[in-house]
């Protein structure tokens, strides 16, 4: 019986071979699911849950490259191991699947002694990877698991042109001095869902949560068309979202929160910074540090919102901001024209 | 052609790993079912001068073959694979490949 069983999709055109394998796999403890070419194993790979796929390569309709093609080309597949089985003639084919991203090749008939030490390799392998990627997405974003997976690490950052928002609980730290200490992370933990609820729907990733602070990123690691115009979607559907949580506050006769939101335009430098055993994706430039004192200075202006002048250069026309012009930020020498919402 | 039509250590090997009765009704299913009908796949193919379809039913034969250790009739389907159409071995000298194939492996089983 295997260590660790597993769903095994197994893909051939032929039936006698179909059979056998299937035969087995069982018998090595697996479940086993059969697809009679690449097609079908497509749909199949999309509908349901495999922990690895073993693939002949000649078959009708589509074949054992195309399917490495398109597992390949497909970010939700990549992580099914795939074993190719074939009697398929000449070296060149093997380096072929091995270079498409098969994880092994086996040569048919296989060998039973063969099959169980490579199935239970590749599962092994499978299911480390599984682990590893349900704790990056407890501690990070999908979005940066997924650029963490596939930049294997690589500390080293680069210059992107994003939008950094900040966001504050206003009035939050003197109201969990007295509230009681259950309500308050209560509170905190319903603010955190809605907002990330808000950045994440729009692109953005959060990278930092300090208190009852956030702060968040469009266009690194994920690449976006227009990031003021996401960064400022996310804090309309953010201040929206802090509506509702009043309307229920008020209800419950609790005092409403308020929330103050800074978000600045320009090139940062993004990357992973920290040590091999913790890190975090974050980025650093002075359109952070503006951002920041963006949203401080909403408490100053009296506003919700506070933009900098590229960030409502990249609005669509029908935005209606209200210019404050010649504000002096701490940071920067020169006043700045800045917009409010 | 001097192979012997089925090497017997394939065969038990298979017995083995998979179990006597199954590695039976495998082999029904490939002399009964799967084999005619690649034959005749095979025929219909080179008839159609249906150059993918012929060297890809010979590669299934070949590998079904190579199964049940029937090595001669692989070698055969084997040639047809690489050659391809143009240069075609006799459709007719794989079925008496594979009849033979046939009765020996069912007398071995058998016996």
């Amino acid at each position: 019986m295997a260590d660790r069983p597993g769903h095994i999709l197994i893909v051939d055109d032929n039936k006698v071979n179909r059979l056998l394998q299937s035969r087995s796999v069982e018998l090595l403890g697996h479940q086993a699911s059969v697809a009679e070419n690449g097609r079908i194993a497509m749909q199949m790979l999309a509908a349901g849950d495999y922990d690895l796929m073993l693939l002949d390569i000649e078959m009708p309709e589509m074949d054992g490259f195309e399917v490495l093609e398109a597992i390949k080309a497909d970010p939700s597949l990549r992580d099914v191991p795939v074993i190719v089985t074939s009697s398929v003639e000449g070296i060149d084919n093997v380096v072929r699947c091995i270079e498409l991203g098969a994880d092994d090749y086996l040569q048919k008939p296989v060998n039973k002694t063969l099959l169980r030490a490579r199935l239970s390799s590749s599962l092994d392998k499978k299911h480390l990877r599984d682990e590893q990627k349900r704790l990056l997405e407890r501690f990070a974003t999908t979005e940066v698991a997924q650029d963490l997976a596939e930049s294997g690490f690589s500390i080293g950052g680069r210059r992107v042109r994003a939008s950094v928002l900040f966001c504050d609980l206003r009035g939050f730290t003197a109201m969990s001095e007295t509230n009681d200490p259950e309500n308050t992370i209560e509170v905190l933990n319903t603010y955190y869902t809605l907002m990330f609820e808000a950045v994440n729907s729009n692109g953005g990733v959060i990278n930092q949560m300090i208190g009852d602070g956030l702060m968040a990123l469009f266009g690194a690691p994920q690449e976006l068309e227009n990031t003021a115009e996401c960064a400022f979607a996310a804090a309309l559907e953010m201040a929206s979202m802090m509506d509702l949580l009043n309307q229920d506050r008020v209800a419950n006769e609790e005092a409403p929160l308020g929330v103050g939101i800074g978000i600045a335009t320009g090139d940062v430098v993004a990357g992973y910074t920290g040590t091999q055993d913790r890190a975090t994706y974050t980025c650093v430039g002075s359109t952070v540090n503006l951002a920041a004192r963006l949203e401080s200075h909403t408490k100053v202006v009296g506003c919700g919102v506070l933009t900098d002048a590229a960030t409502h250069a990249g609005l669509s026309d029908g935005t209606e901001l209200t210019r404050v012009p010649g504000v002096n930020i701490r940071g920067f020498d020169a006043p700045l024209d800045i917009y409010s919402l | 052609m001097t192979d012997a039509p089925v090497d017997p250590s394939v065969l038990a090997e298979l017995q083995d790993a998979a179990g006597a009765e199954f590695a039976a009704e495998l082999l029904d299913t490939f002399l009964d079912e799967e084999g005619p009908a690649m034959i005749a796949d095979l025929k219909a193919a080179t008839d159609a001068a249906d150059v993918d379809t012929y060297r890809r039913t010979a590669h299934s034969i070949k590998s079904n073959a190579q199964v049940f250790g029937a090595t001669a009739l692989a070698n055969i389907a084997r040639d047809m694979e690489l050659k391809g159409l143009d240069t075609a071995t006799e459709v007719g000298v794989l079925v008496a490949a594979f009849e033979e194939a046939a009765t020996t492996l069912r007398g071995m089983l058998d016996g």
